[in-house]
């Protein structure tokens, strides 16, 4: 064994001193047996391996805790009364752990914010990326980013301040905290995400296939309708999940603008305490260990599950339409 | 005899604009039905240019602009009354890179007859398979039509972009540099095809290949610094020609 080792450094030495005639002198040759550049190898794979399944890690502690605490109530709480049951009063005695208003109030707010941010984000994506000269889109899109790093609270706070009282005012009713205000409020923190994803899904159709479509003597809008937005139709669709996971999810806006009340909302200018709300709301003024410090936890868990949800949607929207998309689009 | 000559394209003191570049100068020729014309020059001699500007893809290129005429049957394509949607319905293309749609190969080639409106669907298998036949591809490709046009090989994918551009019956075909992205198995093909449809077609095709352009074409123009140097019968072009630079260039002196 060591013999055959010794005849492989004669040889690389050998080689080396047979090209160093004509090779430059200034690059040392490695010898083949005795380089630190494996140790190296090992090490940074080591690093990389830790930090990459620290966050993987990480999440499950917290998913972990999260059921952890959460679970305790349905010792005292059937599932189905927690999650249909119609009444959320905490601190009665006896309490009701009714989250369905709350679930209502999400739902509500998500739904009518949508409905505000998909047409809005998506035609500013189709604008962006087929209408606006090179020069308004230097503007515009960087503008449109900056709204998504706009804080939450910043936005609570104008729609706490400006459009509530103004709303009370114009329409004349008894509160402008309400449903509508605070999906006004989260559709404009939807907008920026389904707009950048959109129009990132919209530029990345190659040109060469719009050049192709034009040639043959399709419109603009023939081409964005049957080779643009079916190209980008994964991307699109990714945007408009996580924007709408991103308002399911949003806390403090609902908190501050949405009014607060624990009831199925009967019309848009009705107040609504959405999930996130609550939890945040209530989490301090609540004894650690007492039912409804579970009840809160098992709310974050139903929040988990309706997030998940979202995001699972959006992968497969964004896998099932690439693979797809090759064939029949 | 007289049919044979007609021409169909005459291009009048043509000049062309980047910003302030201007990119082609006083560009005048004719351009005879039903033959090969090929264009050759050095890179950025302006012969991509001229070809994307006879069907208005330049167009889409912003602070880009035209002076002089190109007539198609006598009218001028940059008249302000015309629609370039209907420019290229007529006057047809094929890319430098096969760009096939993401969808089947049926698809690909029914997306130009689509955009006429409806058709029923007899109809427009009819003009699917003869224009997949027309471009030599059916035998290959007649099993698997519903199939991702993306499945096929360059070669396969070149001549569906061509299938797919038969499709719109167009009277002109624009080829630019058609066979540059593929291997000499693929370009003898798609050479064989160039010869065979201009029993049909009128056909101009850009191409750095000199070989090619005597290979295929009729007439040859060779295109230097943004100018129409000279233009002819190929064969005179690349044994008699008539000017120094077109010989330095067809000799490979430069270029």
């Amino acid at each position: 064994m060591s013999s055959a080792y010794r005849a492989e450094t004669v040889d690389s030495e050998g080689l080396a001193s047979a090209a160093g005639a004509s090779a430059p002198a200034e690059v040392p040759r490695p010898s083949l047996t005795g380089g630190k550049s494996r140790e190296r190898e090992v090490m940074i794979r080591a690093i990389f391996t830790v930090v990459g399944f620290s966050s993987v890690i990480i999440m499950a502690l917290i998913v972990l805790f999260l059921f952890r605490e959460g679970v305790g109530l349905f010792a005292t709480v059937s599932l189905s009364d927690f999650l249909f049951g119609q009444f959320w009063y905490p601190t009665y005695d006896p309490a009701d752990f009714g989250i369905l208003p709350l679930i209502m109030g999400s739902v509500a707010v998500t739904f009518i914010s949508s409905a505000i941010a998909v047409p809005l984000g998506l035609g500013a994506a189709l604008y962006l990326a087929e209408v606006a000269s090179s020069k308004v889109r230097e503007v515009v899109k960087p503008a449109v980013e900056l709204l998504a790093s706009l804080p939450s609270v910043v936005l609570g706070f104008v729609g706490m301040v400006l459009i509530a009282p103004l709303m009370q005012q114009l329409l004349d009713i008894p509160t402008g905290l309400n449903v509508l205000n605070a999906s006004l409020m989260l559709a404009l923190m939807a907008i920026p995400t389904i707009t950048s994803i959109a129009e990132d899904a919209l530029h990345s159709v190659p040109n060469d296939l719009k050049e192709a479509s034009l040639a043959l003597g399709a419109t603009r809008w023939e081409t964005l309708t049957r080779v643009q937005i079916p190209g980008a139709i994964s991307g699109m669709g990714t945007g408009v999940i996580l924007g709408m996971s991103r308002a399911m999810g949003e806390t403090m806006v609902v908190l501050m603008v949405a009014g607060g009340a624990a009831m199925i909302p009967g019309s848009i200018f009705d107040s609504a305490r959405p999930l996130p709300a609550t939890i945040a709301a209530e989490m301090g003024e609540t004894p650690v260990g007492s039912e409804h410090y579970f009840a809160l936890f098992a709310i974050g868990i139903v929040l988990f599950f309706i997030t998940l949800a979202f995001n699972l949607v959006a992968a497969y929207i964004s896998r099932r339409f690439q693979q797809r998309g090759a064939a029949t689009l | 005899m007289n049919q044979k000559m007609k021409k169909i394209i005459t291009v009048e003191e043509l000049d062309f604009f980047y910003e302030d570049f201007q990119a082609l100068t006083g560009i005048n020729m004719e351009v005879e039905s039903n033959r090969v014309t090929a264009l050759i020059g050095p890179s950025g001699c302006g012969k991509s240019t001229f070809l994307r500007l006879l069907n208005r893809m330049n167009d889409l290129i912003p602070g880009t602009r035209v002076q002089g005429k190109v007539l198609l049957d006598d009218i001028d394509l940059y008249d302000p009354q015309v629609d370039p949607v209907d420019v290229r319905r007529r006057v047809g293309m094929v890319f430098q890179k096969p760009n096939p749609f993401p969808k089947s190969i049926y698809n690909n080639v029914a997306y130009g007859p689509r955009l006429h409106g409806k058709l029923d669907r007899g109809r427009l298998d009819r003009i699917v398979e003869e224009s997949i036949r027309a471009a030599a591809l059916w035998d290959e490709v007649k099993d698997i039509l519903h199939q991702s046009a993306l499945g096929l090989s360059g070669g396969q994918q070149q001549r569906l972009c061509i299938a797919r551009a038969i499709a719109m019956q167009p009277e002109i075909l624009l080829m630019d540099e058609p066979t540059s992205a593929l291997d000499p198995i693929a370009t003898a093909r798609i050479e064989e095809l160039i010869k065979e449809l201009k029993k049909n077609y009128t056909v101009i095709i850009v191409t750095h290949n000199m070989q090619q352009a005597a290979r295929v074409s009729d007439q040859t123009a060779f295109f230097y610094m943004g100018r129409l140097v000279e233009m002819g019968p190929t064969e005179e072009i690349f044994t008699r020609p008539k000017k120094d630079q077109t010989e330095q260039y067809i000799t490979g002196r430069f270029g």
